[in-house]
């Protein structure tokens, strides 16, 4: 489904993604971990174009997204919703117009059809009392579940998100891991996180893969990537108090 | 050796640079252009109104102030140089042309640079650092329809209507000036003024403040658009676009009049 061969990326005089490649398969929760810094953000940003890599080839679908023009970059984009790491609500609109927005811009949808699938996704979400809130005035995480229903109102086959539960609180972060999971649970959807909490990814990953310095240093399941014999996997896995033991024995899904 | 090379190293990316952000520039202002023909379509026209009201009814205020203040300095100086040689009957003429020729459309352009401008920058800066635009492009949302488009047509159709309100408030400024301070007559002072001042002047100010309303809108949404560095940046997007609109508005202001009047 999403496919990277050979990715190099290079800001400056620094290399961010070093020859990468990987693949994730449809249904999938790929989840990408890291320090900051390691290249995961712009990972995730080269998927939809907002970055183009200075080598190699990303295909979605089978299709090389690199040299695409206008019309066919958008059909690819269609396929995607994205959770950004602030949530990217325009602060102008209340969160009813937020969600609403796609459907507006980009379909002839009459407005008694879009408020309907709008207060759906609301409902699903959580946010039935928050539809004419503005952004500026709801926490964090419901911000992310706006930034969730928007991108998913569109019904995308894949959906990146983009550190969703940083800056949450503990309680908040695993209610957002829940509906990542129900994403691919209830609605098919191909999701790729990003994050450096290794909580929520051995929680909700179907594959992890960790980049270190420009490099994959693993790419495994759950049960897999806990028993890593790579010692920046063991050193970051020893950060955040992950042990084979214990908790995350036997953990993740197949 | 080194050190020469490396400055005209820098100085070869730094005109690299600028040939790519002006390039950048002009097709987000081309497909702007394109795209005003949905202003007041169905997904535009609530944009499009809400920044015409920014523009042009929340700007009346500080324009009222500038624009008399503006007439009654230049019916000031001239009529006290003109009385030296009893000739302060002619502010009325002097005050009109300077007002429609210029000082209308270049005031009405720093001042809408300063406050509209600047908060085009400081709004699309924002939303570019907070990946709003990113979100934008990932919904296939073009920013330039969805933001550029309605700024650009709001200033487009509010300048020369704010310039003309800014001509029409400096000449009764100068008219106030002249009948309290210089003993000119409210009668005598128009009818120098419509004796003197010409429809040409009149076209060529209205030409000049569309004009600049264009590069307001483009040089705020550009410098919007390139916004890197968070809060920081945010703040020199907004310094660089007032700085940027000033210049070219000096610049095309002179070239406008050069190309009319010799």
């Amino acid at each position: 489904m999403i496919r990277f061969e050979n990715v190099t990326k290079v800001f400056g005089n620094k290399t961010i993604l070093d020859g990468i490649s990987f693949e994730v398969g449809e249904g999938e929760t790929f989840v990408i971990v890291g320090l900051s810094g390691a290249g995961k953000s712009v990972t995730l940003k080269h998927m939809i174009r907002l970055i183009m890599p200075d080598d190699g080839a990303i295909l979605i679908d089978g299709e090389e997204i690199t040299g695409l023009r206008h019309a066919a970059l958008h059909e690819v984009r269609a396929k995607f919703g994205v959770l950004f790491q602030s949530a990217a609500l325009l602060q102008w609109m209340s969160v009813r117009d937020n969600i609403a927005l796609p459907l507006r811009e980009l379909t002839n949808k009459p407005e008694e059809e879009i408020l309907r699938v709008v207060d759906e996704k609301l409902a699903m979400l959580n946010l039935a009392d928050a539809g004419e809130k503005f952004p500026a005035d709801i926490s964090g995480g419901m911000r992310k579940r706006v930034g969730l229903a928007r991108a998913i109102i569109m019904n995308p086959k894949i959906v990146l998100y983009d550190e969703p539960t940083s800056g949450l609180d503990p309680v908040t972060s695993r209610r957002i891991d829940d509906l990542i999971v129900n994403m691919r649970e209830q609605l098919g959807i191909t999701s790729v996180v990003v994050t450096h909490d290794l909580h929520s990814a051995l929680s909700i990953g179907t594959r992890i893969m960790m980049l270190h310095e420009g490099s994959i240093v693993e790419n495994a399941t759950p049960q897999e990537f806990i028993r890593s014999k790579n010692e920046t996997v063991q050193s970051f896995l020893e950060s955040q108090y992950i042990t084979k033991k214990g908790k995350w024995e036997g953990m993740g899904h197949e | 050796m080194g050190v020469p090379v490396r400055s005209a190293e820098r100085m070869g990316e730094k005109i690299l640079q600028s040939v790519h952000n002006t390039g950048h520039a002009m097709f987000m202002l081309f497909e702007a252009v394109w795209f005003i023909q949905f202003a007041f379509g169905r997904r535009s026209r609530k944009e499009t109104a809400t920044q015409l009201y920014i523009t042009g009814i929340k700007s009346l205020g500080v324009i009222t102030v500038v624009a008399l203040f503006t007439g009654m300095i230049l019916a000031l100086q001239t009529g006290l140089e003109l009385r030296r040689f009893g000739q302060e009957a002619f502010i009325g003429s002097a005050v009109a042309v300077s007002m429609i020729r210029e000082m209308g459309p270049f005031m009405t352009g720093l001042i809408i640079a300063a406050s509209v401008g600047s908060a085009i920058a400081a709004q699309l800066g924002t939303m570019t650092v907070s990946e709003e635009i990113a979100a934008l492009e990932v919904m296939s949302i073009n920013p330039n329809r969805f933001l550029v488009m309605p700024r650009l047509f709001a200033l487009i159709v509010m300048m020369p209507i704010l310039s003309v309100y800014t001509n029409i408030l400096g000449i009764f400024g100068g008219a106030v000036v002249g009948a309290t301070q210089l003993g000119v007559s409210m009668q005598a002072y128009m009818d120098n003024a419509t004796q003197f001042a010409t429809n040409k002047d009149l076209y060529v100010g209205l030409f000049k403040a569309l004009i600049f309303g264009i590069i307001i809108a483009t040089v705020a949404c550009h410098q919007g658009f390139m916004t890197t560095e968070g809060a920081v940046g945010v703040g020199k997007a907004t310094r660089r676009s007032v700085i940027i609109s000033f210049l070219i508005i000096l610049v095309v202001g002179y070239m406008v009049t050069r190309l009319f009047y010799i």
